[in-house]
């Protein structure tokens, strides 16, 4: 199994699509979490509903289609030069060349998010106190040594990697990477689209809690947690949820369709 | 010896016109079958995704947690059939025929409550109101075809801080003179009736008079209302933090004093009747609070409300339109391959070696896909916008009524916005020539600035407006439907359906990231080997 995960992070360190991928996704990570720290104001003497780690990881909202890409070329790339083929005779067990791609994107996900995320707490920490938006005025003290923020931080992180897998998945599925990025994007925007037009209380709620990226971004939130229609960790295991169905999706169609 | 002549093919040669090229970018398209059944899922999933939002769309008027939602009641329509709030204290005697009437109008007071409803049982009316006038609270004089909510009219009035206005069927504002009244510098208003004119005057000493401005109100009967009013719209602190903008607020209440009137022309009732005309969608203020006093010539009127064009978090045609996101993620997918699968293939090669003059190659996909893009996207919409209507309609939702125009722009435009994004994804897929990464570029482009800026709790309101502006997102104002009014104060953010630029200003935004993503996509397609 080490030499299958070895051969994937060979194929993923040489290229430099992925490489320069997982930078953007940290620079536009970073870079759109202090747009919204610095753009967040709030009326001097009222106490404003501002939740300070969310705000500070609004990035993981672009950096997530970053990570999709690099997650879908992974698979689809293969498929797209016939490489695909020599890959599955070089290991003709599927589930393990899937199961190595996974452990390889992942962890290269969480390496990449974990470096975004601190990027992003630290500048929203340093923009947010320009707007005097700290635990001196009543807000969550955006530290890591709070536990919430710590939660949200960790949390993000989780959720790119899951992002990846769930991209993964799909892509072994469908195969083309125009169409498996295509639907990854549905899946993760069309949700939060269709439950802010849908007004019916019960579906909105329904909608909301089987979305992978609203449910999945619950993680974020370090404040009035109960007005949240899951808790945090419940949403990121909407998310792992979807991530898991897609992964065994992908896997089916890699075991009985030929390559 | 006979000399041979070289072959030559007794075969015409075939055109190489612009005409040619579509059809073989057409018959590229058609053929495969990928593509054709993209575009159809992209129709269906618009008017299903509109269908279903129209079948589970319940309105949000819910008194106590637990019990059902109530239908919305739909608002009066004034007479352009836009929705109106028509609700004022009206202190009017009919005016029979041509005639004018003037007043001097000395104060301008008001009360406020800045949250809920006020008065306590068997107390005044208006115990715990804080004394202070609102910006766009008005007394002053009006003319009005009938009582009936919605009628036409026009008013001359002292407002709280945008001076004296002259006002007409419900969506014009005219400025007059500027400041606020007071018994030091009182001012003079003046209505005048000739025929279907209503003209308006201002004066600071009512001697000199200035022509405010005239009206037409068209079928106004010999026999109108005339008289005094007094209106305040309710108390608003828009938020502009995070949580989207919100509006929130209690009822106020106006006074104006009028110490002198005089009237001109034939006024067959001898004395003055008040009125309190209440709407269905106005803050509570109760009615004993509002009324009238008279002492010898001077009239002190008190009322409540606003008549204004209703705003204010509405649905509209829009809603039935949700789906075009998930249209959107089709079609750019399409646009995105029909290029980059060219390149996949090799097929582009032989496509420019058929035509070698590149940038018509590059015109004529453009012109296909936008063209089959369009097609598909004005079926969706000619669908799906009545349907969802009649669902929504049933379900308790009124929308607003719409002009034929205006239901051209969002039917058109909502087809140019498909057609362009499709357009962009091709010159995008050309300069990148990656699906993967050309896909989320557009899609992260244009579907993510929206779902960042309108749904709330995301971004501060200046940055939602900000990203409406400047990204491919701002397209999406051409299914806009909603006007803002500077005479009524309420939030105009993307989240309530107000978008920062006219519809057609909009899409020129989009259409100018497309241009430069073709024009991007020509350089390189000329100057990179295929």
């Amino acid at each position: 199994m080490s030499d299958v995960v070895h051969a994937e992070w060979t194929k993923l360190r040489t290229l430099p699509g992925p490489g320069w991928l997982l930078l953007a996704a940290v620079a536009l990570t970073a870079a759109v979490g202090a747009a919204a720290a610095n753009a967040v104001t709030c009326p001097p003497g009222s106490i404003c509903p501002i939740d300070p780690a969310k705000v500070s990881l609004t990035g993981i909202d672009l950096g997530q289609a970053i990570v999709a890409i690099v997650a879908v070329t992974v698979i689809s790339g293969e498929y797209s030069t016939g490489m695909i083929r020599l890959t599955l005779t070089a290991t003709p067990s599927r589930w393990r060349v899937l199961t190595a791609k996974g452990a390889v994107v992942g962890a290269a996900t969480l390496v990449t998010g974990a470096v975004a995320v601190l990027a992003s707490v630290l500048a929203g920490g340093l923009l947010l106190a320009r707007h005097e938006l700290t635990a001196a005025h009543g807000y969550e003290a955006l530290s890591l040594a709070n536990g919430t923020v710590l939660r949200a931080a960790a949390g993000s992180v989780l959720y790119l990697a899951l992002i990846a897998l769930l991209s993964l998945g799909v892509a072994a599925a469908v195969r083309d990477s125009a169409v498996a990025i295509g639907v990854v994007l549905a899946l993760l925007f069309l949700f939060p689209i269709l439950s802010s037009v849908i007004t019916s209380p019960g579906l909105h709620r329904h909608l909301e809690q089987l979305s992978p990226m609203t449910a999945g971004l619950y993680i974020q939130a370090t404040t009035n947690l109960r007005s949240l229609p899951l808790t945090p960790w419940q949403g990121l295991g909407v998310l792992a949820a979807w991530a898991a169905g897609a992964m065994l999706a992908g896997a089916l169609v890699l075991r009985f369709r030929d390559a | 010896m006979t000399m041979l002549a070289p072959y030559r093919s007794e075969l015409r040669t075939g055109r190489d016109g612009f005409a040619q090229l579509l059809r073989a970018e057409w018959t590229k398209f058609r053929t495969v079958r990928g593509w054709v059944i993209g575009m159809i899922v992209a129709l269906l999933v618009i008017v299903g995704i509109g269908a279903l939002t129209g079948a589970n769309s319940e309105c949000g008027i819910q008194l106590t947690p637990t019990s059902p939602s109530l239908a919305c009641p739909a608002p009066p329509t004034g007479p352009g059939g836009e929705w109106v709030t028509d609700s004022f204290y009206f202190v009017r005697q009919p005016l029979a025929g041509n005639g004018s009437i003037a007043v001097r109008v000395t104060s301008l007071t008001g009360l406020y409550s800045t949250h809920g409803v006020v008065g306590s049982a068997g107390g005044s009316p208006t115990a715990g109101m804080t004394p202070g006038v609102q910006p766009w609270s008005k007394a002053g004089i009006i003319i009005k075809a009938s009582t009936r909510q919605g009628a036409a009219y026009a008013a001359m009035m002292v407002t709280g801080s945008h001076g004296v206005r002259m006002q007409w069927d419900f969506t014009h504002d005219v400025a007059g003179q500027a400041g606020m009244v007071s018994a030091a510098s009182p001012r003079w208003l003046r209505l005048s009736r000739v025929g279907d004119m209503i003209t308006g005057y201002d004066s600071a000493d009512g001697a000199h008079w200035t022509r405010v401005g005239a009206a037409r109100l068209s079928g106004l009967p010999s026999t109108a209302q005339a008289g005094l009013f007094a209106a305040s719209p309710g108390y608003s602190v828009n938020t502009t933090s995070l949580g989207g903008g919100s509006s929130k607020g209690g009822p106020t209440l106006a006074t104006g004093t009028f110490d002198q009137v005089s009237r001109r022309g034939a006024w067959p009732a001898a004395r003055w009747t008040g009125q309190d005309l209440q709407g269905t969608m106005d803050p509570a203020l109760s009615a004993s609070a509002q009324g009238f006093t008279q002492a010898g010539s001077r009239l002190t009127v008190s009322g409540s409300g606003d008549i204004a064009p209703a705003t204010g978090d509405v649905d509209t045609i829009k809603k039935t339109l949700a789906g075009t996101f998930a249209g959107l993620i089709a079609v750019v997918v399409i646009g995105v391959m029909f290029i980059t699968a060219e390149y996949r293939r090799g097929l582009i090669r032989t496509t420019l070696a058929a035509s070698p003059r590149r940038g018509r190659v590059l015109a004529a996909k453009a012109v296909v896909l936008a063209a089959v893009t369009f097609a598909a996207g004005l079926v969706a919409a000619v669908i799906v916008i009545p349907v969802g209507e009649r669902l929504l309609h049933e379900n308790g939702n009124p929308i607003p009524p719409v002009t034929a125009f205006t239901w051209l722009q969002v039917v058109a435009g909502t087809a140019a916005l498909l057609a362009v994004s499709a357009v962009l994804g091709l010159a995008v897929g050309m300069v990148l020539r990656r699906s993967a990464g050309a896909v989320t570029a557009v899609i992260a482009g244009i579907v993510l600035p929206y779902l960042l800026a309108t749904v709330p709790g995301i971004l501060p309101v200046g940055a939602e407006q900000w990203l409406l502006r400047v990204t491919p997102a701002a397209g999406f104002a051409v299914q806009g439907t909603l006007t803002q009014y500077p005479q009524v104060n309420t939030v105009y953010t993307p989240g309530t359906g107000y978008f920062p630029l006219a519809p057609w200003a909009g899409f020129a935004v989009l259409c100018a990231w497309a241009a430069v993503a073709l024009a991007l996509a020509l350089f390189l397609l000329r100057r990179r080997d295929a």
